[in-house]
């Protein structure tokens, strides 16, 4: 690192040469003077400076992209870690296997119940809290915004250890809850019913807070002569909400739609650490499910195929939502 | 900064709002019953929010009755520190902290360099292909992270860099999120700055290294805030990059643990205290940068 900037430092000294935009590795050279600087400088420069990137974005992930593609029409297993090459083609077989297979429907049936039901209640939660921190209160809103936000920032391993803990029929803190009102607590984890809500129920408890700060963003841009306005005509609390802060929203809940439904169409964490996607399936979710085909069972062909399902769904939801929530607008 | 009311912050924690809230405003204008019900609904949301934190912290210091106490024990009555200890005895948390600040440190600087790098290109210079680079990116930030993994652990394994710093480090070295941010930043810097610099004859790493960057350093403390706490949370990319126990991650090596019952063997005290140990620097350190969080987040989403 700190060569890089002594580097950059020594040469910026030697009265900078028009053409200093090197890439880190090229040494200090050519130290022509010159007043006007052209174009092709730029252009040069631009490219550059783009390169690192550029090499880091095609090794790590242009690549890998177009590579799970490839491995998807064939039968890539164990092996063929060591020798990629030698893995058979075998057309859509995947694929057409995917539908069949009653656990990879199994694993989108619960990531879409996730979804489907976490989504919302992420983003109406996210949205009432922001509107009443931002004009129901006059003080302490730092105070609570850190507090709502604060489970976004940790470690989500840990936290679902936590929960795991939380939601224990027997020592958790929900089970003191409803001991506390007479009650026994039901196996929330071990419940075919009650696992997957509860885990949304943890999702939603992390999520909000970014889907808050998003709102209060947005909130915060909307003029406030608009809503005088509005007020002086007369208009009630309700009906500022509707007629003003939701339309002029528009954009922000387009955005944390969007984003909050990619994160949990991925969901991962969640499952591999608070229920292993048990029982008897019940929250496995297609990132876990693919993460096992792939690196326990290393029928990594067949992974690739579900990968590229998932990518598939998330794409076309994504340009679904942008869609209808864009033409709302007009 | 924000540290003059963060520790306010933590010390009124859970309690509740309206309570406790100002006395002399009560006097000056009396606070409409309105205001006070969404102190309430706030406050109990907060409680809610701070719940599983709490209760992680208490437990970790209780004692093993305590914890499998039926019902619940809320809060120790004799606090123990034998959970950290056996946690420390079975699990290496010194190597695996060590192993995450490495690889956190090294995500962060190379973003911070590369991200700015091509985020200058991006603001500043005029070239051809630019436009194609930037939409690059921003394809770039749709593209879910799970599609890459199967061939990067087969390229991993052939560039024999699984177990390695390298390996960890390297597929996140350059992040799209990085570039947007540094881009967004940069553009507002005036164009005839840069022009009076050029005509002095300095040139674009120069330009680049000595006027911009020192210009966006609340953008560069945002994205290191971010990239080093993404790096700290990763989870999925170091489980499958490390077989050696000794390159785990924080994350992997709890998890490993908490999900082997042979390991954790059940023990709730271990995991809480474990739990207790990789939360607590991440929820000081937001507590003291917070506002850079809530920029940082804000201009992602406004775009």
């Amino acid at each position: 690192m700190s060569t890089t900037t002594g580097k950059a430092a020594e040469s910026a000294k030697v009265q900078a040469g028009p053409g200093t935009a090197k890439s880190p590795a090229a040494g200090p050279k050519g130290s022509r003077r010159r007043r006007k600087p052209s174009l092709g400088m730029q252009n040069m420069a631009g490219w550059l400076f783009s390169t690192p990137f550029l090499v880091l974005f095609l090794v790590f992930m242009a690549v890998p992209i177009i590579a799970t593609l490839v491995m998807s029409f064939t039968d890539f297993g164990l092996r063929n870690v060591t020798h990629p090459l030698d893995a058979n083609f075998i057309g859509f077989e995947n694929y057409t296997k995917l539908f069949s297979d009653e656990k990879f429907l199994k694993s989108l049936f619960n990531t879409a119940y996730f979804v489907v039901v976490g989504v919302p209640l992420t983003i109406f939660l996210g949205l009432a809290v922001a509107v009443l921190l931002n004009n129901g209160i006059d003080r302490a809103r730092t105070f609570f915004r850190v507090g709502f936000y604060a489970p976004v920032v940790t470690t989500i391993v840990a936290v679902a250890v936590v929960w795991r803990f939380v939601l224990d029929p027997s020592d958790g803190l929900v089970a003191g809850l409803f001991s506390e009102v007479g009650l026994t607590a039901p196996d929330f984890l071990g419940s075919e019913t009650l696992a997957m809500p509860s885990m949304i129920a943890m999702a939603v408890w992390r999520n909000v807070g970014t889907v808050m700060v998003l709102f209060i963003a947005g909130l915060q841009a909307i003029p406030t002569e608009v809503r005088e306005a509005a007020r002086l005509d007369g208009a009630g609390v309700w009906q500022e909400f509707k007629g003003i802060t939701v339309p002029l929203l528009r954009p922000t809940m387009l955005y944390a739609t969007v984003i909050t439904t990619i994160g949990y169409l991925n969901v991962f964490e969640e499952p591999f650490v608070m229920t292993q996607g048990g029982p008897s399936d019940s929250t496995l979710t297609v990132s876990l499910n693919m993460y096992r085909e792939g690196f326990n069972f290393f029928h990594m062909g067949y992974a690739s195929a579900m990968a590229y399902v998932l990518f598939v769904v998330i794409m076309g939801i994504t340009v679904l939502q942008l869609r209808l929530l864009k033409d709302n607008t007009k | 900064m924000s540290a003059t009311n963060a520790p306010g912050a933590v010390s009124t924690a859970p309690s509740k709002k309206p309570g406790d809230a100002e006395p002399t405003d009560r006097i000056r204008k009396p606070r409409s019953l309105k205001r006070i019900f969404v102190y309430v609904l706030l406050s109990l949301g907060l409680l809610i929010m701070s719940a599983p934190f709490l209760w992680m912290a208490l437990s970790a210091f209780k004692t093993t009755s305590e914890l499998t106490a039926s019902p619940p024990v809320w809060i120790p009555t004799e606090w123990t520190l034998d959970n950290f200890r056996d946690l420390l005895d079975r699990l290496d948390l010194p190597l695996y902290f060590m192993n995450s600040v490495i690889v956190a440190v090294l995500v962060t600087v190379s973003n911070l360099v590369f991200c700015s790098m091509l985020g200058y290109a991006l603001a500043k210079l005029r070239f051809a292909g630019r436009n194609k680079i930037f939409g690059l990116v921003l394809g770039a930030l749709m593209v879910p992270g799970n599609l890459m993994l199967l061939p990067l652990f087969v390229l991993m394994s052939k560039l024999q860099l699984i177990d390695s710093y390298a390996g960890l480090v390297l597929p996140f070295a350059a992040g799209a999120f990085g570039v947007f941010l540094m881009r967004q930043f940069m553009q507002s810097i005036p164009d005839e700055l840069l022009e009076a610099a050029r005509m002095d004859g300095a040139g674009e790493w120069y330009i680049f290294w000595r006027i911009v960057m020192p210009l966006v350093k609340p953008a560069l403390a945002t994205l290191s805030i971010f990239t080093f706490l993404g790096s700290w949370n990763n989870f999925v990319w170091p489980l499958i990059a490390t077989n050696d126990p000794d390159k785990y991650t924080l994350p992997v090596a709890l998890a490993t643990f908490a999900t082997d019952p042979n390991k954790a063997g059940g023990s709730n005290g271990m995991l809480m205290a474990g739990s207790f140990l990789i939360v607590l620097p991440v929820l000081v350190v937001f507590i003291a940068l917070q506002r850079h969080f809530t920029q940082g987040i804000a201009t992602a989403g406004m775009k």
